[in-house]
Parts: structure tokens; C-alpha cells; sequence
């Protein structure tokens, strides 16, 4: 039961810190709004095109 | 009113537990402060360290930053943050704690923090450490908490912006220039310490160089086969990563090791190239991919390098104070323990770099602002024990073989027998076949002036790493760290390089407009390829110069490091007193005097000493003056190699001296500021009005059991909320 929650909780960590939750959160919302969702493709080259004009930088 | 907020916020305090529990952490880490404090010529454990860095660390947190949370800074959890009232899931984004926690530490540690301390072991552990635990508690979590803060308090406001709108346009343009110039030397040193690390090692070149193509097919993956599968992606990623760095041990086999045997130079213009095309490729290609191995990689070599602490529980060869931070006669870098230990660590105890993320992507994503201390404070705290962990690997080694590696190749003559005697010169002891079992053991041609510090940490790693993990593995762990440590200098390049070429294109886009819109492909690439051609000509520079780069070029860029924190340590202060806070202007006021001493007297030195090893410009006077004697002086061994010291000491000199001026201007600027509104008891400041918030999040690591039942019922009103209107 706890190892299983531990791994449930790594599990959702990884997925909001890769940004991969931002698909399922989407989904959610269109379920909620009765929209029809676009294509994960689709999804995701909005996000990589947003990428492509905001800058993060790293730092030493 | 927020002080009724902080008054809510103090629960029940002084439990019989918590005082215990509060009582025994004070107790370890001044155990561990003495021990550390009063040990000499003894062995003393490494992990002396590690705990009383955890036990400072530990009440600092509990403590000072509660302090600045609601005392200095007044959180105020009743007032919407920007990603609250915006929310456009975009730029905006309301972010977990927790993971928001992730993404800011992975965005301001990167190599710095493992560098600094590396080289400031040459004067002996006890100084790096004090600096480094003292100076993140009082100077660098708390600069970038509050940075954190005031940026937040300001829809996310850039640390330029900042500057402009609150000191003045003078102390602006200061400012902006000053970013600018400091992040070009911060990307050419980095790109100097990869250099380093990858001249004459095959091994490390074939693994580094694979990264591009795991990267590139990251990205395709990503794009064309399965979008979004990021975990998926990254793990394949990985395991590649570590596939290439096995495969580098067979090299020789492969018949490749001639071709890979690459000099300083040739690695120079690779990085000049890559640099550019990686900050005019579609991110989706290289930047964003390589993002995420390096980022992994990160926090996993962090994490394994903690345990193998505590498994190898390793003793430290340094001595406590060696008699370098006295005279100032290191070989690794040159002056006094003050300001130079001061200076040389820069990340990992005060980074004024920190300042420009904690004003940049981070506050647009805060849920709600008592979370600032955790990310803020928190965040700066682990990075600090990052550096911690580099200085303990720096400081395992054995003295001798320490300062063999980073010594100038000028000084060692750069094979065995004259590094041999250079050392026991020093007063240290290795034998030339000792040294060049060394190399042997992690499979390397030499380690004979391998400066940087790069190769230092990663010996270091690899002997704490096969002590805890098992033995015959030395070469892997060495090459493993050497690839860690590229992997993400190597990230923040490509980035820096981007950030660097939307600055300049932001910039010139106020006179003329076109020129700023960062899709139109002319403007891209000339301004990309000037900012890769400064960083690249200064990179150059140092790989060429025969007093060695590192010595040369790390003081520049850890002094410019801190001036860039002094700049950002003046807006906090200036905040303070428009805010009618002048009563807690102290607490950035005390880093503020503290940095700007450090800086300036180093800034002094470096311009203005008369010892020719430390004045830049004494520098240049002597060794122009033996020219035009005819003389050569060591270890110039040509005509042409001293005109080439001549020409660096004087930009170097020229560059440490604008920066400094530069730093002054915007002090000079905000003092007037700070009279009038010490005077008035205010002034008025760009902070946007309070907005009533809505949301509920627990402000900390750990919720509480109030804090868990509050959200809960907050998720269930917003459910039924979202019922009715469904309903609708």
C-alpha cells in the first residue's frame, strides 16, 4: 500500500514536472466545457511553438 | 491587514516536541561546527561537514526565512498571485509547490556551484564552507527570496525592468548593460571549464558528442512519433546517455582515440559552431530535449553523490586553512583569502545570476505567495548544498595531486617529473609515477593541469563513488562526471545564448522595431552570431593564454557574478524603503554591504594592485616593459605570447573596471532614492493592487493537517461550483 502510494506520488511528480499533466489537465477541461479536444500532435506543437518565442535561462 | 495574516498564520508554536526536535538539530550542527572549528593536522571525516552544512541549513529555513516571510516581507496568502488572477496557462500558470520547487532549483544550479568551491579548495576546506553555508543563509537564499518576491508582487517584472521603473533610467541602462556583459563572461568561462575537461580525452569527447545526436532524436521522437511522451522519452534518453559513456572506454578499440584527441582550440571552434546553430534551431530539435537529459542527469548525480557520502563516509585530505589563503600565492588563482574565497564562490553561497530567474519565469507560476520562502529560500539552500558536496569531493583528494591538476600548464611544464617538483615546490608531496597512475586509474592520458575544475570534481566524485559503490568502476565515474558536468554547461550555453540574443534583440527593437521580432530569421541569426561571437572570442582568449585561462578569467566572472547580485541586492533595498520598511532595509541592506566590500575591494585589486599576479594592469606594465627590453618573462616563451598577455590583461582590466563602475552607478543612483523615502516614510512603487485570492494551497514542503482539510474543501466547493454550472 505505502510503496504503491510512493510510487503513485514519483508517478504524478514526473508527469507535472515534464509538463506531460498539461495533456491530461486538457482533456479534463474539454470533458468539463463539452468540447472536442485536438489531436495530441496538434496539442503539443502549440506548446513548442509557445517555447520557441519565450527564453529560460540557465544559470552556472 | 496582511499583519493579521501573519498573526493567523502563527499556530500554536513551542510544543514540547518542536522544541526538542529544534533543540537537537542546534545541538548536532554545533557539534559539527566545533569539531570542524577545532580539529587540526587530524583526520577529520567528511561528514563533519555535510552535517553542520544539513543542521544550518535546517534552522535557517525554520527561522530566518519565517522571518523575512512575515515580518520583512509580509506573505500575504489573502492576495491573488499573478498566476492566479492571469491564469492564461500559458506564460501565467498556477504550478504545484512542489514541482514549481523543481523547476526553479533546476534552473539556477547548474555548473557554478560545483566550480567554485573546486578551485577555492586551494586555500583549505574551512574557508569554502563557512562562506558557503554563512553567505546562503544570510546573503544568496535571501536575495533570491526577496527578488522573488518583488517580481511577483509585480506580475513577474524582469530585474532590468525592475531597476528602470524603481531607481531610474541611469541605474536601468547600468543595469541592462551590466546583465549583458556578465552573462557573455559567464558563458565563456563555463565553455572554458568544458574545454578543459574535454582537451586530450577521447573518452569524453565521444561520450559529450553523442549527446547531440540522443538529443536530435529526442526531439524527432517527440515531434513525429509519439508528441508529449516526455518520461517515456527522457528515459530511453538516459539510458543512451550512459550507453555512450560505456562506450567511450573502447575508443582505442574503435580506432577512434586519434581523431577524438582534440586540442583546446578545435574544441573552441566545435563549441563556436554548435553554439550557434543551437540557438537558431528550432528548440524542439536540440534545446529543449538536451533540457531535459541535463536536468535529469542533474538531480540525479545530486542525489546518488548525497548517499555516496554517507556510505563512504570519506575522510578529507585538505588541510582546514593552507598557508595560501594567508600569503595569496595559490598557483589555482591569485590573493588573499579576502575578498578572493569570497569571490571565487560565487553560486552556491550568493549568485547575483539568480536574481535574473527569480524575476523572470518563476513568480509568473507562484500559486500562492507564502510558497515564495519554500521555492525562494528553499530553493538557494539546495543549491547550496550542492556546493557543499563539490567542495567535500575537491577536498578528498590527495594535496599533491590536487594542485598538479590545477596548476597552469606554465607552472607544471605539464609531465610528471617537473609537475612533481612544481608541487613539492608548494609543499606537497606526489611522486611523477603516482601522478601518472592517477591518470591511469580513471583512463586518462594525464591530469597534469587539467584546470577548471571540472576534472578535479569528477576524480573526486569517482573516488567517493567507487569507495561507497564498489571498486574497479574509477574510469566510469570519472568520465560519468566529466559528462554531467558538460552536459549541463553545455545547456546553459545553448540557453544563455538565446536569452542573450533576445536581450539584444529586445534592445536594438526600441530604435528599430523590426529588428526585435524574434520569428524574422535575419535579425535571429546576426544577433545570435554576436552574442556566440563575443562569448566565443573571450572563450578563445582564455584557452590561449599562457598564464592559464581559468586563473586568468574565474575571478572576472565570480566578481561580475556578485556585482550582478549587488545590483540586484540595491533594488531589494530601495524596495525596502519605498515600501516604508526601512526598519528591515538590514536584511538585504547587510548582503548588499557584505557584496559590495568583497567586490569592490577585489574589483580594486584587480585593476589597481601593484603584485603583477593580480592586478591586471600591473600585468600588462611588466610584461610590456620586458618587451620593449627585449626580455621574455615566464611563462611567456615568444614575442608573440607576450603581446598576447599584454593584450589580455588589458581587457580583462578594462572589463573588471566597467563592471564595476557600472555597479556603482546604479548604488549611486538608488541612495537619493533611498534618503527620500526614508524621509517620507514611502514612496510610491509599481507594486500591483491587492486582489482577494481564492485559491488554497498549503504554503510549505510538507502540509499540514489544516492546510490538507482547508484544500479539500476548497476542491470540493470547486467541484460543485463546476457542477452548477454544468447544470446550467
Amino acid at each position: 500500500m505505502t510503496v504503491l502510494t510512493a510510487f503513485r506520488g514519483v508517478r504524478w511528480y514526473l508527469k507535472q514536472f515534464t509538463g506531460e499533466a498539461k495533456w491530461d489537465e486538457y482533456l479534463e477541461r474539454c470533458r468539463a466545457e463539452g468540447r472536442k479536444p485536438t489531436s495530441r500532435r496538434d496539442f503539443e506543437r502549440h506548446r513548442a511553438d509557445h517555447r520557441e518565442r519565450s527564453t529560460q535561462s540557465r544559470c552556472c | 491587514m496582511s499583519s493579521v495574516t501573519s498573526e493567523q498564520r502563527t499556530r500554536p508554536r513551542s510544543s514540547p516536541r518542536s522544541i526538542a526536535v529544534w533543540g537537537a538539530v542546534a545541538v548536532v550542527g554545533a557539534v559539527c561546527w566545533a569539531v570542524l572549528a577545532l580539529s587540526r593536522g587530524e583526520n577529520v571525516s567528511a561528514l563533519w561537514i555535510l552535517f553542520a552544512a544539513l543542521a544550518s541549513y535546517a534552522i535557517a529555513y525554520r527561522f530566518y526565512s519565517r522571518f523575512i516571510a512575515y515580518r520583512v516581507l509580509r506573505l500575504d496568502d489573502t492576495r491573488a498571485t499573478p498566476a492566479e488572477r492571469f491564469h492564461d496557462g500559458v506564460d501565467y500558470d498556477i504550478t504545484d509547490r512542489r514541482v514549481l520547487f523543481g523547476h526553479h532549483f533546476a534552473a539556477i544550479a547548474g555548473a557554478g556551484p560545483l566550480v567554485g568551491p573546486v578551485l577555492a579548495a586551494q586555500m583549505g576546506y574551512l574557508p569554502g564552507t563557512i562562506w558557503i553555508i554563512v553567505g546562503v543563509i544570510l546573503a544568496g537564499a535571501v536575495q533570491d527570496m526577496v527578488v522573488l518576491f518583488f517580481s511577483m508582487r509585480r506580475n513577474g517584472k524582469s530585474l532590468g525592468q525592475m531597476v528602470r521603473e524603481e531607481i531610474g533610467v541611469v541605474g536601468g541602462i547600468a543595469a541592462l548593460i551590466a546583465v549583458f556583459a556578465i552573462m557573455i563572461i559567464i558563458l565563456a568561462v563555463l565553455a572554458l571549464v568544458v574545454v578543459n575537461a574535454l582537451a586530450e580525452s577521447p573518452w569524453g569527447v565521444f561520450s559529450i558528442s553523442l549527446t547531440i545526436p540522443i538529443a536530435l532524436f529526442m526531439g524527432f521522437y517527440l515531434r513525429y512519433l509519439r508528441p508529449g511522451r516526455i518520461m517515456e522519452v527522457t528515459a530511453i534518453g538516459v539510458a543512451l546517455l550512459l550507453l555512450a559513456i560505456i562506450g567511450g572506454g573502447y575508443v582505442e578499440q574503435m580506432g577512434l582515440s586519434e581523431t577524438l584527441t582534440l586540442s583546446k582550440e578545435q574544441l573552441v571552434v566545435g563549441l563556436v559552431v554548435y553554439g550557434f546553430v543551437a540557438s537558431i534551431l528550432p528548440v524542439w530539435m536540440l534545446l529543449t530535449p538536451r533540457d531535459y537529459l541535463s536536468t535529469f542527469m542533474k538531480v540525479g548525480v545530486i542525489v546518488l553523490l548525497a548517499f555516496g557520502l554517507m556510505i563512504a563516509r570519506p575522510v578529507l585530505e585538505n588541510q582546514a586553512v593552507t598557508d595560501f589563503a594567508i600569503d595569496g600565492t595559490g598557483p589555482v588563482f591569485a590573493g588573499k583569502l579576502f575578498p578572493f574565497v569570497f569571490i571565487t564562490i560565487a553560486c552556491g553561497a550568493l549568485s547575483g545570476f539568480h536574481a535574473l530567474i527569480s524575476s523572470g519565469t518563476t513568480p509568473k507560476m507562484v500559486a500562492k505567495e507564502s510558497q515564495v520562502r519554500m521555492i525562494g529560500y528553499g530553493g538557494m539552500l539546495m543549491e547550496s548544498f550542492v556546493a557543499i558536496s563539490a567542495l567535500i569531493a575537491a577536498s578528498v583528494i590527495d594535496q599533491g595531486l590536487y594542485f598538479a591538476i590545477n596548476s597552469p600548464a606554465g607552472a607544471t611544464g605539464g609531465e610528471p617529473g617537473a609537475a612533481a617538483e612544481f608541487v613539492s615546490t608548494l609543499g606537497f608531496s606526489i611522486s611523477p609515477a603516482d601522478l601518472t597512475a592517477a591518470a591511469q586509474s580513471i583512463e586518462e592520458e594525464t591530469l597534469i593541469s587539467r584546470t577548471g575544475g571540472a576534472p578535479t570534481l569528477a576524480f573526486g566524485i569517482s573516488l567517493i563513488f567507487s569507495k561507497a559503490f564498489g571498486g574497479g568502476l574509477a574510469a566510469f565515474w570519472y568520465h560519468f562526471a566529466i559528462m554531467f558536468e558538460a552536459l549541463f554547461i553545455l545547456t546553459a550555453v545553448d540557453a544563455g545564448t538565446r536569452v542573450g540574443r533576445f536581450m539584444l534583440q529586445d534592445t536594438i527593437g526600441n530604435v528599430w522595431p523590426k529588428f526585435g521580432d524574434v520569428s524574422w530569421k535575419p535579425a535571429a541569426w546576426s544577433a545570435s552570431a554576436v552574442v556566440v561571437g563575443l562569448w566565443g572570442y573571450i572563450l578563445y582568449l582564455g584557452v590561449t593564454d599562457p598564464l592559464g585561462g581559468i586563473n586568468q578569467l574565474f575571478p572576472l566572472f565570480g566578481i561580475s557574478n556578485q556585482l550582478l547580485a549587488a545590483i540586484a541586492l540595491t533594488l531589494c533595498v530601495t524596495l525596502m524603503f519605498k515600501h516604508g520598511k526601512a526598519k528591515y532595509a538590514w536584511v538585504p541592506g547587510l548582503p548588499l554591504t557584505w557584496a559590495l566590500i568583497t567586490t569592490m575591494t577585489a574589483s580594486f585589486q584587480k585593476v589597481f594592485s601593484s603584485d603583477p599576479r593580480i592586478g591586471y594592469f600591473e600585468q600588462r606594465n611588466t610584461y610590456q616593459a620586458a618587451l620593449d627590453n627585449g626580455e621574455l618573462l615566464a611563462p611567456a616563451t615568444d614575442a608573440d605570447q607576450m603581446n598576447q598577455i599584454i593584450a589580455n590583461s588589458t581587457l580583462n582590466g578594462v572589463l573588471q573596471a566597467l563592471f564595476a563602475l557600472l555597479t556603482i552607478t546604479v548604488v549611486l543612483s538608488a541612495i537619493p532614492i533611498w534618503v527620500r523615502a526614508a524621509r517620507s516614510g514611502g514612496l510610491p512603487t509599481t507594486e500591483v493592487p491587492h486582489e482577494t485570492s481564492h485559491l488554497v494551497a498549503p504554503s510549505d514542503f510538507f502540509a499540514t493537517k489544516e492546510e490538507k482539510e482547508a484544500v479539500r474543501a476548497y476542491e470540493k466547493s470547486q467541484d460543485q461550483l463546476a457542477g452548477t454550472r454544468g447544470g446550467h
